[in-house]
């Protein structure tokens, strides 16, 4: 990898970082609303896994997904003014923090159904395969989201139908405050898969160099036609599942035994330890980061509120 | 009487069911170890244990199913959706499975079944989880559907509903389990399948359930202060329907509206009308309105997800309109 990848791709964690420590602050001040998932903790998923796709590629991911926007090229500014609402979000405001999304950038959205958007990954690569392009679509989703009968459906129709799939279980150990081996019969969901005949493998989701190595090289097996894989990121969410979550299903200390593995913190270290980068010029990037959430932030606060008349629009494409 | 919290009410109704009867439990996501995410059975789990209040993985039409199958064996599940949202996901367990299991095998199998979903708008939640499909699930024989507007209600209707041997939807207000009301002490139910008059006037009679009976009783007040007053039917139950009291208050203002949170289309303010229309023509003074939601996905945006609802405002400028009418 050259040299400049690697520092794109530390920059772009730290701005997801610092874009969800900052929404957090605006959810206490009531900027933003609803449900706010934080991604803390699992940026090295994303973040290696889609560094390593093609512009065609396409991404579909859950709620969990202001990481994801980002590293499919959505800007800042365009992810902050949805979370406050405004209608120079992504998606018109209309979709709010589970909702981004960007079709020209191929990313197809976060989905706030657990497990809802794996049946349409899918269609999404059964579209690709029909009209014969070799485009490989990577689905996320979380290890809670394993459990529900969507995604074996989705990955039995991916098999039987050899569909250019990735999918990506993000395993933090926990949907909502039930530890995975409380939900699944297999506390690997590699096993899973391999129940549908898929090819497998369990990578170190903290590792943003390891996510992108196996992720390219799953990415390409399949784009030449291996048929769907799927890809365990063994990650852990350092913040509660939403704003609010009293958090009484695991302890403080399991807590910060993982923040020590900060996978920011992992990448720096890397890039010092193999020269890449000195910690000067990794400094220099957190500021460009915080400059560019900075200014995210102000746009966003400066954005218009959507018309009202938005309210009737996109109901239908035709009237 | 005590002022306790919706929350509380229905909280209370569950804990002195399982006491009472050993073969009532709960299963659903996240109601044990976290208490519930509307923290509904909070300590229950320590109190009754895993078995008894039991955490399930994310797999609305399983935990249906699992219902159904344990009620025909006599048990009496109260199975939690942790918004009623999800019940699109465990749709044939509902409607084809539960709401129709008695009648399809000649009233051999009989399923004691309660399905407690949290349904409403008004909290940004986007288009996917902020619905009000109480109508859709009353569109179904078989299945019957309680949607209480007030704490006393909803600790009778719940614990009737534990005790009854019918499949039934229990749809709470996610904006509502924080409204105070007084609630009888001791062992009280509340027939389901009555609707009951919550406000006595002789102008206009509202007729509403849930969220909208606060919205309308506020409407009220404000009406009261010109010299209007209406009458308000709490439907209470949306199946089997009551229109007993609907049709009594009507005969006697000749004018009605109907104030519902969900769409209007297909709602349940057309079954009303329709009701009204069919069973007392010859009473009818003025066209019935219906006050309901916009026919729009409800979007994240707070000030447009507000002018979708329907408000105080709303309510008030119906009742206008059927006396100027
Ligand atoms: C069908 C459905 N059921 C329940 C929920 C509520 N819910 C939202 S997120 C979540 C936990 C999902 O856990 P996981 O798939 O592990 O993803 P994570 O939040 O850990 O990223 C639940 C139960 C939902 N959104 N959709
Ligand atoms: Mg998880």
């Amino acid at each position: 990898m050259e040299k400049d990848e690697y520092l794109r791709m530390y920059k772009e964690m730290v701005i997801i970082r610092r874009l969800e420590e900052r929404s957090a602050e605006l959810y206490q001040q009531g900027k933003i609303g609803g449900f706010l998932h934080l991604y803390i903790g699992q940026e090295a998923v994303s973040t290696g896994l889609i560094s390593a796709r093609k512009p065609q590629d396409r991404v579909i991911t859950a709620y969990r997904d202001h990481g994801v926007a980002i590293n499919c090229g959505l800007s800042a500014r365009e992810v902050m003014a949805e979370l406050l609402g405004k209608a120079t979000g992504c998606s018109k405001g209309k979709g709010g923090s589970m909702h981004l999304a960007d079709v020209t950038k191929n990313f197809w959205g976060g989905h706030a159904i657990v497990g809802a958007h794996l049946p349409i990954a899918t269609g999404l690569a059964l579209g690709d395969a029909y009209t014969g392009q070799k485009n490989v679509t990577i689905c996320m989703f979380g290890d809670g989201a394993t459990n529900i009968g969507y995604f074996h459906e989705a990955l039995n129709m991916s098999k039987i139908w050899n569909l250019p799939v990735l999918w990506v279980c993000e395993n933090n150990q926990y949907g909502m405050g039930t530890a995975v081996e409380r939900a699944s019969a297999v506390s690997e969901i590699i096993q899973k898969a391999q129940a549908y005949g898929m090819p497998s493998r369990r990578v170190d989701g903290m590792d943003v160099v390891a996510m992108r190595q196996a992720a390219e090289e799953m990415i390409e097996a399949i784009r030449e036609g291996a048929g769907p894989m799927l890809m365990e990121a063994m990650t852990y969410r350092f913040r509660g599942h939403s704003m609010g979550d009293p958090e009484r299903y695991r302890k403080p200390e399991e807590v910060h035994r993982y923040q020590e593995n900060d996978p920011i913190g992992i990448f720096r270290q890397y890039l010092q330890e193999n020269g890449i980068a000195t910690e000067e010029a990794l400094n220099q990037l957190d500021d460009e980061a915080e400059a560019i959430v900075e200014d995210a932030v102000q746009f966003a606060e400066a954005s218009p509120e959507p018309q009202p008349h938005e309210l009737f629009e996109h109901i239908y494409v035709e009237a | 009487m005590a002022r306790i919290t919706m929350r509380e009410a229905i909280s209370q109704a569950l804990w002195e069911e399982m006491e009472r009867d050993p073969s009532v439990f709960i299963l659903g996501e996240e109601v044990g170890v976290w208490g519930g995410t509307y923290a509904v059975t909070k300590g229950f789990y320590d109190h009754f244990g895993p078995e008894r209040v039991r955490d399930t993985p994310i797999a609305e039409s399983g935990i249906i199913g699992a219902a159904i199958g344990a009620a025909l064996t006599g048990l009496r599940p109260v199975a939690e959706l942790m918004t009623i949202n999800f019940a699109f996901s465990a749709m044939d367990h509902i409607v084809n499975q539960a709401a129709k299991l008695h009648y399809m095998f000649g009233g051999q199998m009989v399923l004691p079944l309660v399905i407690r979903a949290v349904g409403g708008g008004g909290r940004q939640l986007g288009a996917t989880h902020s619905q009000t499909p109480d109508a859709i699930f009353a569109h179904f024989p078989g299945l019957k559907v309680v949607a209480p507007g007030t704490p006393a209600d909803a600790k009778g209707l719940l614990k009737s509903a534990i005790r009854s041997n019918d499949p039934i939807l229990f749809i709470e207000h996610a904006t509502l389990y924080q409204m105070r009301g007084e609630v009888p002490e001791g062992d009280y139910t509340i027939p389901i399948g009555k609707s009951t008059v919550q406000r006595a006037g002789k102008d206009v009679t509202i007729v509403t359930y849930s969220k909208m009976l606060e919205i309308s009783l506020k409407a009220a007040e404000q009406l009261s202060k010109e010299g209007i007053e209406v009458e308000i039917v709490d439907l209470r139950t949306l199946r089997p329907l009551d229109m007993d009291p609907v049709l009594e208050s009507f005969k006697k203002t000749n004018r009605a509206v109907i104030v519902e949170e969900g769409w209007k289309s297909y709602g349940v303010g057309a079954e009303i009308a329709a009701r009204i229309y069919e069973e007392a023509f010859d009473y009818v003074d003025a066209p019935i309105r219906r006050v309901a939601q916009k026919e729009v996905p409800l979007p994240y945006n707070r000030t447009l997800e507000q002018m979708a609802l329907p408000k105080v405002e709303d309510v008030v400028q119906a009742v206008r309109e059927v006396l100027n009418g």
